[in-house]
């Protein structure tokens, strides 16, 4: 089992991350490379099931119980909205069902990347992070 | 009179905001115009001096409100040259519109009959004929659409039979671009007795469309898209067809008597325009019409014809660009992707830069899984856009190519 660190520390240092960088194509060019280097899902694997359909770019969750922790596997055709992924994958991923049920995504706004997760940009992004909590209370049913 | 773009931009308050840091660069008129102070002032006019409920009121505000909008009706009626002025229904839109006509034929049709559609169509103007077609057991047909984006009229003459009730088409694509070859359209419909509703949202802005030479029995359209506000459209109807289509809503102004027993509905336009309508809308729509007449519509698609050229040549220069929609007659869309990048990931990149484009299906799913595509990139100019905003344009997908690529 991999050591995790707690959310709270990993949203900090994702704060501190974001913040090295004085423009806004910079922090893009950040948010790119983040997405590049998020592990794809087989094309097989992106079933309809696991798809989050916004009107702007597709998204595909899974998520398995390993021990008590939640892992989650993510992808999207645009990598933008990858790159917000890989963020929320780090932050999210290999944490107890618990503490993701507890936990917000205001770090996002701090990180200065708010306007991707509001609802008019439809690119299920909302709709990932509401999915990837609704995993979590049911692992946290499961492991009760 | 010399088209100057620099003056005409004065006219436009907000196109001298800046986003981002940038000025502002915008590019999604076919979603929405922008408005002229003009059009602006005549709202503000409206509420501040002459507000009040309108067809009702003896009293003079009243007075005053009802002949403004019914000036606007008269401004409608003469700019799409129509023949009476209850021909003209105000809106809430072009979606209502739609709605209106769709709803109205419910009656009309039965099982075995067909409606026809085109492969370009907007979602709104999908979803209220496939109602209309459970609600009645009519079959919808649908025009084809070629590689270029244009349609396939010799498929549209195989629809084409008795059993066709009604032909719904937009004059011009609003994913696309493409015109659409309307009065052919029309004519051909005619031949086998089908009324015909065209959907000009996304041409009113390029286009003076003549109804009468037209010959189409319905039309709608949507005055913000063409510098007017929000919220307010028409219906065009022959009289023949909104004096034989029931009304919509029920409501105070569509009614003449009312009893428990039975009402008997006012005349046209009323019929169709129940509750107090949108005043400052309509007043607003007849002052937008006004603006654009002024200029002129010759010189407005002149001058967009020339930004389209300029944009086309520009953009494709860009390695590995496509355009959807190369039809040879089209307005000033550009649709467009770069292999192997998002549509969304360049649009993100381009607002940074103050450059305001649409991504996305642009509510045209079909013609989407037709090219085979997740969406495009849409860029769409007005008048009041530049040949230089073109060039930032240029710059800014460089640069989002360059980050992304």
């Amino acid at each position: 089992m991999m050591e995790t660190r707690p959310i709270a520390a990993l949203q900090e240092e994702l704060i501190d991350e974001f913040s090295l960088f004085e423009d806004w194509m910079d922090k893009y060019e950040h948010l790119i490379e983040l997405g590049k280097s998020l592990p794809l899902i087989n094309p097989e694997q992106k079933t309809d099931d696991k798809l989050i359909k916004g009107c702007q770019s597709k998204v595909w969750l899974q998520s398995e119980l390993e021990g008590d922790k939640v892992v989650f596997t993510a992808d999207s055709d645009a990598i933008i909205t990858k790159g917000i992924i890989a963020v929320l994958i780090r932050v999210f991923s290999n944490q107890t069902p618990e503490s993701i049920v507890n936990s917000d995504t205001s770090f996002i706004d701090e990180i200065g990347l708010k306007e991707h997760l509001s609802p008019t940009r439809a690119n299920g992004l909302v709709s990932m992070i509401k999915q990837m909590k609704l995993y979590a209370v049911a692992y946290q049913a499961q492991l009760k | 009179m010399a088209f100057d773009v620099q003056e005409i931009r004065k006219d436009f308050p907000i196109l001298h905001r800046e986003v981002n840091g940038h000025p502002l660069v915008y590019l999604d008129n076919a979603a929405t115009s922008q408005k002229p102070q003009q059009v602006i002032d005549t709202l503000v006019h409206y509420y501040s001096h002459y507000n009040a409920n309108i067809h009702r009121g003896v009293h003079t505000l009243s007075q005053e409100a009802t002949d403004a909008y019914e000036m606007g009706r008269k401004k409608v009626q003469s700019h799409f040259n129509i023949a009476h002025a209850e021909e003209v229904i105000f809106t809430s839109g072009t979606t209502h519109g739609i709605n209106l006509v769709a709803q109205g034929f419910t009656s009309f049709l039965k099982k075995g009959d067909e409606i026809i559609v085109s492969a370009m169509e907007h979602h709104s103007n999908i979803v209220p004929w496939q109602m209309l077609c459970e609600r009645t057991g009519a079959q919808l047909k649908v025009i084809p659409i070629d590689k270029n984006g244009t349609l396939v009229l010799s498929e549209y003459e195989k629809l084409l039979s008795p059993a066709t009730q009604l032909v719904f088409v937009n004059h011009i694509s609003n994913a696309l671009g493409t015109i659409n070859p309307i009065a052919e359209i029309i004519e051909k419909a005619h031949g086998v007795d089908a009324a015909v509703l065209i959907d000009g949202a996304q041409s009113c802005s390029h286009v003076k469309p003549d109804l009468q030479a037209l010959d189409c029995d319905f039309y709608v359209t949507s005055a913000h898209k063409m510098c007017g506000p929000t919220g307010v459209g028409i219906l065009y109807g022959k009289k023949d067809w909104l004096t034989k289509l029931p009304p919509y809503q029920g409501g105070g102004e569509m009614i003449k008597e009312v009893t428990f027993e039975k009402t008997t509905y006012a005349d046209l336009p009323h019929k169709f325009e129940a509750g107090t309508p949108n005043i400052a809308g309509g007043i607003g729509f007849g002052a937008a019409l006004d603006y654009l007449n002024n200029i002129g519509f010759d010189i407005i698609a002149e001058y967009e014809s020339e930004l389209l050229q300029y944009a086309t040549d520009e953009l494709l220069k860009i390695e590995g660009l496509t355009i959807y929609g190369t039809g040879p007659e089209k307005t000033s869309v550009i649709s467009f992707n770069i292999e192997g990048i998002h549509p969304y990931d360049i649009g993100t990149i381009v607002d940074k830069l103050g450059i305001a484009v649409r991504t996305g299906h642009h509510c045209a799913q079909p013609i989407m899984d037709f090219y085979n595509i997740p969406g495009t990139v849409r860029a769409s100019f007005a008048f009041y856009n530049t040949l230089e905003e073109v060039d930032k344009l240029v710059a800014a997908v460089k640069k989002a190519k360059m980050m992304l690529g």
